[in-house]
């Protein structure tokens, strides 16, 4: 499969194969002055899509961050006694099997997904550019190899390989050994997006006059490749971002993923699984809050993607 | 290529035997974007007789792609809009045709290439296919017929080993033959005017040669009229016997091409004239015209041209320049094209 | 052609041993004692500890236990369970249901995505287009398993449209979770035409289409699908790999007896040679889908035979 055609599918951003006369006739020849990233916050700043994600990711950054502002009962106070309560006044979202307040646990759910998200697209992404740019850039030899790697990796598909890996390696599997694993997962579909944009880049004519003029390879990369590479990349690890809370979820979901006594979504929704019909809340709330945060990260990258890419509009 | 359809009617309506083969009067094309309405021509005008080559000539955002998409009503709309004028087809007005009318039209009487055969054509369907669809959609051939009338084309643009090749794909020619393709694609109904947009600004010059002569060995064996858009002066000196200047979607200077050429009457003509390099005449430096052409969101009052123009004043901010006649065959839309046109008198 | 196949053969190759290496040594060659990793909390007698030794041959040197590991592979054995009984059973007897299942939810997500994509595509910004878009993305964020909950208790027990577990009722059993199984696919799939669509829609070729008289039908019915589906099928052929994944967590839900399910077994009884020889399994058609999906693109575009 060709890398034009992975960028494609990850990205929706077509890369440049044939241009279009309407354009051509219909844009005006002299354009406003201002750089991509100026044009596309002022272009973000009136849409709903950005404005409804950003609302929704800062309240669950918070909710992760200082998880006590929504709520002062403690997840982890169970009193048996009061196990599986419907919703009311008292226990907004009910109790589970153990008596704890479900909806103290979902909110405190929220950490474990962010944080997670954001440590492993984080550290994904900066593989990914750095081998990316290297094998992108300097091509040859060097870039079969790093292709070859992540051909290898792509061929064992997320959910197998995170079983395979978790269950067979770590005894114990907390916050960092999951992050591991799905940043080691994870890190080649990013890298393959790095590489093809630095590969398009690099075709540009500024980086051939950069190279005339005698700059040196690190500082076209940094200064003029990598710059204008990024705005998929950008537009990628946001989705990224709820792309990995939703694999944790099912891994923990699926038993390999995080264990209790750890409070995460995924861990809530396999435990709901037996009783779904006589408590269904069990399932809701924690499927609920999921739902809109991997939602919201994604429309975030949609909006984003939109606002970066002007071909699309 | 004989035909069997009757040629005096156009979508049914009966032609004006006294008619050009081509009228465009007054044209007026629009694009309406979220910036603003974008005005690509602004009142072109023009004639097409039998057997003769136009060529429309003008920088990029000048309106002549334009133009010859909307004689072929191909603009995608929305965005664009014909706002008004007319073309006429041997006397048959285009604009007022139903879309179905219009399609039957296309292709078959009058039809068009464009400048990148790589892009143009079809990327995953073979050559002979393309050709051989012109045959099967507007003539209803069965498709072995359609594929021999495919390579019998090909082997008229004089593309080599014709019947091997049919079957080959785009990218698999050279760029030449690529045009060629294209070219035989376009002339298979045997169409009354060909359009040719920019035929050969993507080649190199000595196929440039070869595709110009292609297409005037051709047109003096159909009779075919010839539109041909081009910023390259030196095409239109051999080959157009009427050149159309355009600037900011209108024309600036109409008349015989040589004529034009020797003595321009137009600032801008001037300008391009000079901006060539010439063998005859020593230079130190090229003299490019000054400025850029206009933003078509916001055409400069007056006359459009005055900023970059040396002859520029105050009348021009006032008045846009009318079609001034400087014989009885050109025009020229300058205030003061007698004086441009003294300075190359005796040239 | 030709060339081209042979160069992907030889593309493949490494790849097929990096990938099966990284899954035995993941397995079998990391520190620590890896059959206790496998058992987990299982306590084995001696005997049955040196048994398994032998089977696998854990006293060789690293590449002799590859190699050797990979020549059963080859003649079918994919290890066993800790009862001595061949995962080659396991495999006989669930792979025919995930079949089914996964053949049922690719002709849905195929069918409906294509459908959904080029109606999105073609009046771009419209009714449709706006429609599919927020649909799409709402599927795509919902994880799969919350909507397999939902379908159950909506659609299954609800309003009893579709029973929603076993495979008792034939083929009609496999119709809800196939349609769950395939949801996400669906999703990008559509996605992924519509955007092919529209930038095919604005490529050069299609305005000479246009020009040469052709009905706006066949130009995009023709012209441009052809184009527009080459990178839809190349998704396909990654789109196998979340099926898998997604089949794991569908067939658990519905309580389809598939491998799938299986592999969830495994790692709910801790049996780790099973969970290992039958994700190996499946990594082998993985790759070997995706080395046939390449074929396929290239059939369907010429510019690339010649890469």
């Amino acid at each position: 499969m060709s890398d034009r055609d992975r960028e494609r599918l990850f990205t929706s951003s077509p890369a440049p194969v044939v241009a279009s006369f309407e354009e051509l006739e219909a844009e005006p020849i002299i354009r406003r002055e201002g750089s991509l990233y100026a044009d596309a916050w002022r272009q973000l700043r009136r849409r709903p899509m950005f404005i409804i994600s950003g609302i929704l990711i800062v309240i669950l950054a918070v909710m992760a961050i200082w998880p006590g502002l929504f709520t002062r009962a403690d997840p982890r106070a169970c009193d048996l006694a009061d196990s599986l309560l419907r919703p009311s006044s008292q226990h907004w979202f009910g109790t589970d099997v153990q008596g704890c307040d479900y909806y103290a646990r979902t909110i405190w759910g929220a950490r474990v997904s962010i944080t997670i998200g954001v440590l492993v697209t984080a550290c994904a992404t900066l593989i990914a550019v750095l081998l990316g740019s290297v094998a992108g850039y300097y091509g040859g030899i060097v870039d079969t190899l790093i292709a070859r790697l992540t051909d290898i990796w792509f061929a064992i598909p997320t959910i197998l390989g995170g079983i395979v890996i978790l269950r067979s390696i770590f005894s114990t599997r907390g916050l960092l050994q999951v992050s591991l694993v799905l940043i080691v997962l994870g890190w080649p579909t990013m890298l393959r997006l790095v590489r093809s944009a630095v590969m398009a880049t690099k075709e540009m004519d500024y980086v051939d006059a950069a190279r005339a003029l005698g700059v040196r390879n690190i500082r076209i990369i940094r200064r003029h490749i990598l710059p204008n590479a990024v705005a998929p990349v950008i537009v990628y690890a946001t989705i990224t971002v709820g792309v990995i809370i939703s694999a944790e979820a099912a891994l923990s979901f699926l038993g390999v993923g995080l264990q209790l006594p750890a409070i995460s979504w995924g861990l809530m929704i396999s435990v709901a699984q037996n009783r779904i019909l006589t408590a269904p809340h069990l399932l809701l709330f924690p499927g609920a809050f999921l739902s809109v945060t991997v939602f919201s990260f994604i429309l975030m990258g949609d909006a984003l993607r939109d606002a970066l890419d002007p071909r699309l509009r | 290529m004989a035909t069997t359809l009757s040629r005096d009617a156009v979508a049914g309506r009966p032609v004006d035997p006294a008619a050009p083969l081509l009228a465009v009067e007054d044209l007026h094309v629009e694009f309406r974007i979220d910036a603003g309405t974008v005005r690509a021509v602004n009142g072109l005008s023009y004639t097409l007789r039998r057997g003769e080559t136009v060529a429309i000539l003008g920088e990029s955002g000048s309106g002549k792609s334009v133009s010859a998409q909307a004689v072929m009503g191909i603009i995608d709309s929305p965005p664009g809009f014909v706002t008004g004028g007319s073309v006429r087809f041997r006397g048959v007005e285009l604009l007022d045709l139903p879309e179905a009318e219009r399609r039957r039209v296309r292709g078959d009487r009058i039809a068009m290439i464009f400048q990148d055969a790589l892009t143009a054509l079809n990327p995953v369907f073979p050559v002979g296919w393309q050709i051989a669809e012109m045959f099967r959609m507007h003539r209803g051939l069965p498709r072995k017929e359609a594929r021999e009338k495919a390579i019998e084309l090909m082997e008229r643009v004089k593309i080599p080993s014709a019947r091997t090749r049919v079957g080959s794909y785009p990218h698999e020619f050279s760029g030449g033959m690529r045009q060629r393709v294209m070219i035989a694609m376009a002339l298979s109904l045997d169409p009354e005017i060909l359009i040719a947009d920019e035929p050969t600004t993507a080649l190199d010059v000595t196929v440039q040669a070869q595709i110009m002569s292609l297409l005037a060995e051709l047109q003096q064996q159909t009779g075919m009229g010839l539109i041909l858009i081009t910023h390259d002066l030196g095409v239109v000196a051999e080959v157009a016997e009427e050149v159309v200047v355009m600037y900011a979607g209108r024309e600036v200077e109409k008349g015989p091409s040589l004529p034009v050429y020797h003595q321009p009457a137009h600032p801008y003509t001037m300008g391009l004239m000079d901006s060539l390099p010439r063998r005859d005449v020593h230079t130190e430096r090229l003299q490019p015209i000054k400025g850029s052409p206009p933003d078509l969101l916001a055409i400069p009052s007056g006359c459009p041209f005055r900023p970059r123009c040396p002859y520029t004043r105050e009348i021009c901010t006032r008045e846009e320049p009318p079609l001034a006649a400087v014989t009885p065959e050109r025009v020229s839309a300058c205030h003061f094209w007698e004086e441009v046109s003294r300075e190359r008198a005796g040239a | 052609m030709g060339r081209y196949l042979i160069r992907r053969l030889l593309q493949f190759i490494p790849v097929f041993v990096g990938a099966t290496l990284l899954i035995f040594i993941m397995v079998w060659a990391i520190p620590g004692d890896p059959i206790a990793a496998l058992a987990g909390d299982r306590v084995l007698p001696d005997q049955v500890r040196q048994e398994i030794r032998d089977r696998y041959n854990l006293d060789d040197p690293l590449i002799v236990q590859y190699g050797k590991y990979m020549g059963g592979v080859f003649q079918g054995d994919f290890g066993d369970d800790f009862r001595g009984r061949p995962v080659t059973d396991l495999l006989g007897q669930r792979l025919p249901i995930t079949v089914r299942l996964a053949l049922l939810a690719f002709g849905f997500e195929v069918v409906l995505g294509i459908i959904a994509g080029i109606l999105a595509g073609v009046r771009r910004g419209g009714f449709v287009d706006n429609l599919v878009l927020i649909s799409t993305l709402v599927v795509i964020a919902i994880p799969i398993f919350v909507l397999g909950f939902l379908a159950q208790l909506l659609l299954g027990v609800r309003f009893g449209w579709f029973p929603v577990s076993g495979v008792q009722r034939g083929l009609y059993s496999y119709v809800l979770p196939a349609m769950v199984l395939g949801s996400v696919s669906l999703a990008y799939i559509a996605r992924l035409t519509r955007t092919s669509l529209i930038e095919n829609l604005r490529a050069d070729y299609v305005r000479t289409a246009t020009a040469k008289g052709l009905s706006r039908r066949r130009v995009v019915g023709i012209h441009t699908f052809r184009n527009s589906m080459i990178p839809v099928v190349t998704f396909l052929a990654i789109d196998l790999g979340s099926l898998m994944g997604g089949a794991i967590i569908t067939e658990t839900i519905f309580n389809i007896p598939g491998l799938g399910r299986a592999v969830f077994e495994g790692v709910q009884r801790q049996e780790g040679t099973v969970v290992v020889g039958i994700v190996t399994f499946l990594v082998l058609v993985y790759m070997v889908a995706n080395l046939l999906v390449d074929v396929l693109y290239a059939v369907l575009d010429p510019r690339i035979r010649y890469e």
